[in-house]
């Protein structure tokens, strides 16, 4: 009957979406709106970035956003923090126990050291990124480490870091409220060479109240 | 009468001061430097320059060249940009320089990687074993929230403004401040995810020697860490020297180390095959 994505989500549904697998998707987020990402089949890897609306040179920056909470995984709570040290957005809500903002996105240029140089011509988030941003003016210059929604990177004590089997599972979801006026750019993660897709890439719902 | 009050009293004024030596400066031509860098000789050297507490520097340096960082008294913050000064849109990714070689943490025989898949510079030598890939630049509002101010203008600049001002004048802007990584100031990630700062002060004349393997536009500032904690702008200067070396040879153990730091170099060997 109802349907479990649009439970608890504050104020009016504006936007409604399926994104599918291995595709770009932007969307203009007015302050106080929340954006809830669905993990549709479970273990997607969403990677995220925001840009503020009225200056493009502002943008999430993981860097400053680590440093002000003090821990490298994304959890409910968490403040987005622009380059500029400014809130760009909280995650008021995750079932999922935690997301990355270290690992940043594949290309098809990491591919080649990661993998291999036959994975050259694969699909990857930096080519989603670069379309997705082609179309507002932006270019190679607004690449910047960004968020891994449902994605999974573990730090050891010496160090030892990577990409490790998820830890969301079907339906599972973020809520995103803007603290001003950004443009989400997403890249529904087609790397098939790690666990960050389950070794699946698949659909993830965008869903904007408020 | 004033001895600047017409322009012959002026010039021989403004030519009096020339020579001036200050603890932080650019040495011209480097090779002058009274404390060349051990074996290297002085047609070799290439840059040697004291960056000031708030200060920053700039250089485009040569596929080869030799970087060395030195945390002279032991309590700098030598915040890193780095970009193919050919083409520089493509840039440091501290992203990439970490997932690719599977570690968090930067040292002797580690690479720093570009988001084209290529090695920017080679982890020679590292003395020093307290860096932060993880935390970036300090910017204007951290700044002004401890210490009252951060402004350029200020006693308080803060790195992410520094990188501002040596980036305009390469021609390059706000869009090209990208995630940086800090050298001499650590940060260890604990179990729980937490970032745990060593924040020194450390014994003086620590170093780190980099080794540019592509023609690079290398900018530093040295600011206090955006963690450092004390009440107090507390930063001291960095001494930056570089010189001529050969290129990596096919043989060169760091080239070898790991599959995928060797295909970060073949990539970069391929950039220069024209």
């Amino acid at each position: 009957m109802s349907d479990p994505a649009l439970q608890n989500l504050p104020g009016e549904v504006r936007h409604d979406e399926m994104v599918a697998a291995r595709a770009p998707w932007d969307h203009v987020l007015r302050k106080g709106q929340t954006l809830r990402i669905v993990d549709v089949e479970g273990n997607q890897a969403v990677d995220f970035l925001l840009y503020a609306l009225a200056d493009d040179a502002e943008r999430y920056s993981a860097q400053d956003t680590i440093a002000a909470q003090g821990n490298i995984f994304l959890k409910t709570g968490s403040m987005l923090l622009s380059n500029e040290g400014r809130p760009m957005a909280t995650v008021t809500a995750t079932n999922v126990a935690y997301h990355d903002t270290i690992g940043g996105a594949c290309s098809c240029e990491s591919n080649t050291l990661r993998y291999g140089h036959h994975t050259k011509s694969q699909h990857a988030c930096v080519e989603n990124f670069l379309q997705a941003n082609a179309r507002h003016g932006r270019g190679k210059r607004d690449m910047v480490s960004n968020i891994n929604w449902f994605m999974n990177v573990p730090v050891e004590a010496d160090g030892t870091l990577g990409i490790v089997d998820g830890i969301s599972s079907p339906g599972l979801y973020v809520d995103l409220r803007a603290e001003m006026d950004v443009v989400v750019v997403v890249s529904n993660c087609p790397q098939i060479n790690n666990p960050c897709n389950g070794f699946n890439p698949t659909p993830v719902r965008m869903i904007v109240a408020g | 009468m004033s001895s600047t009050a017409d322009p012959y009293a002026a010039q021989a004024h403004a030519r009096a001061q020339g020579g001036t030596r200050v603890e932080s400066m650019p040495t011209l031509p480097p090779g002058d430097v009274a404390d060349l860098p051990p074996g290297v000789a002085a047609d070799q050297m290439l840059w040697a320059e004291t960056i000031a507490p708030g200060g920053y520097g700039a250089k485009q340096l040569g596929r080869g060249a030799r970087l060395r960082l030195t945390d002279i008294a032991g309590d700098a913050c030598a915040s890193m940009l780095a970009f193919n000064a050919e083409r520089p849109a493509e840039r440091l990714n501290v992203a990439d320089t970490l997932k690719v070689q599977w570690n968090a943490y930067l040292g002797a025989g580690k690479l720093i990687l570009s988001d084209m898949g290529r090695v920017l510079f080679t982890i020679l030598e590292d003395d020093a074993g307290t860096h932060d890939a993880f935390c970036g630049a300090s910017n204007a509002a951290a700044n002004a929230r401890r210490y009252g101010d951060g402004d350029n203008w200020g006693a308080h600049p803060n790195a992410r403004d520094r990188f501002m001002l040596a980036l305009a004048k390469f021609g390059l802007a706000r869009k090209d401040i990208h995630p940086c990584l800090n050298w001499f100031k650590g940060v260890r990630i604990a179990e729980d995810g937490a970032t745990v700062l060593q924040a020194g002060p450390f014994a003086g004349g620590r170093h780190v020697t980099l080794r540019a393997e592509m023609d690079l536009i290398v900018v530093l500032a040295n600011c206090p860490h955006v963690l450092d904690a004390r009440p107090a702008y507390t930063v001291m200067p960095l001494r930056v020297d570089a010189w001529r070396g050969p290129l990596t040879p096919v043989d060169d153990p760091i080239r070898n180390a790991t599959p995928e730091g060797l295909r970060a170099f073949l990539n970069v060997e391929d950039l220069y095959r024209r």
